[in-house]
């Protein structure tokens, strides 16, 4: 029968079927862990007197909370402090492997993972951290649980799941200049909705997606739980096996050819069906950024604010008022004429090694707007190191902005890193709720050379804005 | 978890509706890390006020809740169980549970008991009129009795299976261990695994 790449992963996973109310069994091939929701599930395997039971299938880092100056110094917030230490109490006793601040492999996360191999095609991947459909792009079935399931996973690396529906994302076509991964799951989300992914499994696919390099294409699936999805995927291809191979984990030699001749099959079948299909045309995008306080109210930055009053659904016509509300911002002005007081460069969605790359190619040699502060923040430590043998920390310093240590950071706002009181930032992370960054912060979603180009000018802005 | 075949003890009638999560344990008492010792952030707003109910004798050591309708409305935050599970209550009784709520409940072994808002209110006056009598729920039977009140309730048949034998999640799947390490042993041998790599 022909079958879909998620339902191919899941399948190979099943280590038995349930019978009428009861959900499948599935097997976890790798579990992540960090401070913020494990140390409940690391307390209820205790107070069971249960063993983890795959320490070997589990690996864990510091990332949430922790601060991205004065690594070196006691972490100052009393609550951060608790969970960072009581993380390292418990992988101490537990036997997994850590990687805590200041380490070279310490970082988000979903950066450290693929980073260091342990992400591969074919496997399922959990985390209690919703981004987890980040590891999707190798064509692995990776996704967010909750603190009793992550407990559930130590216990017994399995978890019981019902089945999923299916949805393919096309995007044709051929992105622009200045056109990014970003601009395409922004474009993907306002297209379907915060809900429209709902009970599904997307799969990117597509001319526009197979072009993507690996890092583009986690960005892309970082943000499938933004249009509601459990999971976002991507078939693995060429572009995949290079990213893989030599990495610490990766297989090597006999093991390495096994591995990639499995992978190959982890393709849709032609004739499968999925239960929904979206078609995006690649050529027809451009810089996007959010103006509201979802992921799904974005558009083009050429274009204005919406006014509410033309919104014909009532929901959204309410929500697009708070937001405005919220954002400060009145119906008609040009996204380009919002100013912003501060820059975000990172996060697990965009806080790799190219998306420095690029944003540094985009600041080089011009300075942060005055009254604009720029945070850059690496995804992880060894992306940070990476950068600074290229010298792009240089590039940014000599620009004016800030140099950081790697963390969650200003993404989620758990750590020092906020926004204050209707302070407004362009941010490359994923979230624009209210709040996010910080009480009353505003936030815009913006790609890393969006970014770039707004420290520059201080107002939202394209690199292509700066040649003018 | 416990197996629960039946409980007696205080009843608590909680003469409020729509009692959600925020009410049952704020917002603040989130950030520990522990999986016990909830109980000082049960119903803390309220706990505030020396005539709340819990403030009282002989209601203080209840372990049946008796609350009105929409018992557990709210984010889905699984502390809420826990902190009624920490200060001692086994059964909550109430004629609407939200469902995130009564899914919770079920998998850590506190048991809803639905009964029709008629019973609850029979109940309540009877726990007025006698405070500290004792309530006896019987799972097997399926009822709430006091005195000579016999409250028949409504619990569906798989979470009543599941705290009659006493399996929670984890030991639910732990009957397939057989399974499990059947999948482990015929899994590729080239996945990763997490074990520190050999420094070069
Ligand atoms: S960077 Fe943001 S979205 Fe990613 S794991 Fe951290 S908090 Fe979550």
């Amino acid at each position: 029968m022909s079958r879909t790449l998620a339902e191919k992963v899941w399948e190979a996973h099943v280590v038995r079927h349930g019978s009428g109310a009861e959900p499948d069994l599935l097997y976890i091939d790798l579990h992540l862990l960090h401070e913020v929701t494990s140390p409940q599930a690391f307390d209820g395997l205790r107070l069971a007197g249960r063993p983890l039971r795959r320490a070997d299938l589990t690996i864990a880092t510091e990332d949430h909370n922790v601060p991205t100056v004065d690594i070196d110094k006691p972490i100052a917030d009393l609550v951060s402090r608790t969970q960072v230490e009581t993380l390292r109490r418990n992988c101490a006793e537990f036997g997994v492997r850590l990687h805590p601040m200041g380490d070279l492999e310490q970082g988000i996360v979903h950066v450290v993972g693929p980073q260091l191999g342990l992400t591969q095609p074919g496997m399922t991947v959990v985390c209690g951290d919703s981004h987890t459909s980040t590891h999707g792009a190798f064509g692995a079935l990776a996704f967010g649980i909750g603190t009793s399931e992550v407990e559930h996973v130590m216990a017994t690396q399995t978890l019981p799941l019902r089945p999923f529906k299916t949805m393919a994302i096309n995007v044709d076509g051929e992105l622009g200049p200045g056109v990014t991964a970003k601009d395409i799951i922004l474009a993907v989300i306002a297209k379907i909705g915060t809900g429209g992914g709902q009970g599904y499994v997307l799969e990117y696919r597509g001319r526009a997606i197979e072009n993507l390099s690996m890092e583009a294409r986690m960005t892309v699936c970082n943000m499938s739980i933004e249009a509601g999805a459990r999971a976002g995927m991507i078939a693995p291809d060429e572009t995949t096996f290079d990213y893989i191979k030599g990495r610490p984990h990766a297989p090597s030699g006999a093991d390495w050819d096994a591995a990639v001749a499995y992978w190959k099959t982890l393709r849709t079948d032609d004739d499968a069906t999925f239960d929904a299909e979206v078609h995006i045309d690649a050529d027809e995008l451009t810089p996007f950024v959010t103006w509201g306080t979802n992921p799904g109210q974005g558009l083009p930055l050429s274009a204005n604010i919406p006014d509410p009053e033309q919104i014909v659904d009532e929901n959204e016509r309410v929500a697009a008022e708070k937001a405005l509300t919220y954002m400060g911002l009145e119906p008609g002005t040009p996204l380009r004429d919002i100013h912003v007081d501060t820059v975000f460069l990172g996060s697990c969605t965009n806080g790799r090694i190219e998306d420095l790359r690029a944003a540094a190619d985009v600041i080089k040699g011009k300075h942060v707007a005055s009254g604009v502060r720029m945070l850059v923040v690496p995804g992880s430590m060894r992306v940070r190191k990476q950068a600074e043998e290229e010298g792009l920390d240089k590039v940014f310093l000599d620009a004016g902005a800030e140099w950081r240590q790697a963390g969650c950071s200003m993404c989620l706002g758990m750590n020092p890193d906020q926004l204050a009181p209707g302070e407004r930032s362009a941010s490359t992370s994923n979230r624009n709720f209210e709040g996010r960054q910080g009480k009353g912060g505003r936030t815009h979603l913006v790609s890393p050379l969006v970014a770039a180009a707004t420290a520059v000018r201080g107002t939202l802005s394209a690199p292509a804005d700066l040649e003018n | 978890m416990d197996a629960f075949t039946t409980h007696t003890g205080v009843g608590v009638p909680l003469r409020r509706s729509n009692v959600d999560t925020d009410q049952i344990i704020p917002a603040v008492y989130l950030k520990r890390v522990t999986r016990t010792g909830f109980e000082d952030g049960l119903f803390a707003a309220w706990r505030g006020d020396e005539h709340f109910i819990l403030n009282q004798e002989p209601f203080k050591a209840g372990s049946v809740l008796v609350a009105g309708p929409d018992f557990g409305t709210g984010s889905s935050r699984e502390h809420a169980v826990w902190a009624l599970m920490d200060y001692g209550f086994r059964v909550v009784v109430s004629s609407r549970f939200a469902d995130i709520f009564r899914g919770n409940a079920g998998k850590q072994g506190l048991v809803a008991a639905q009964c029709s808002q008629s019973d609850v209110e029979l109940l309540w006056k009877l726990l007025e009129a006698e405070p500290g009598t004792p309530v006896t729920v019987d799972l097997t039977d399926k009822t709430v009795r006091a005195k000579d009140l016999v409250a028949p309730f409504e619990i569906d048949d798989y979470t009543r299976w599941r705290l009659l034998e006493g399996l929670d999640d984890i030991a639910l799947t732990l009957r397939h261990e057989a399974e499990i390490s059947g999948f482990e042993a015929n899994r590729q041998t080239w996945l990763p695994t997490t074990d520190p790599l050999p420094a070069v």
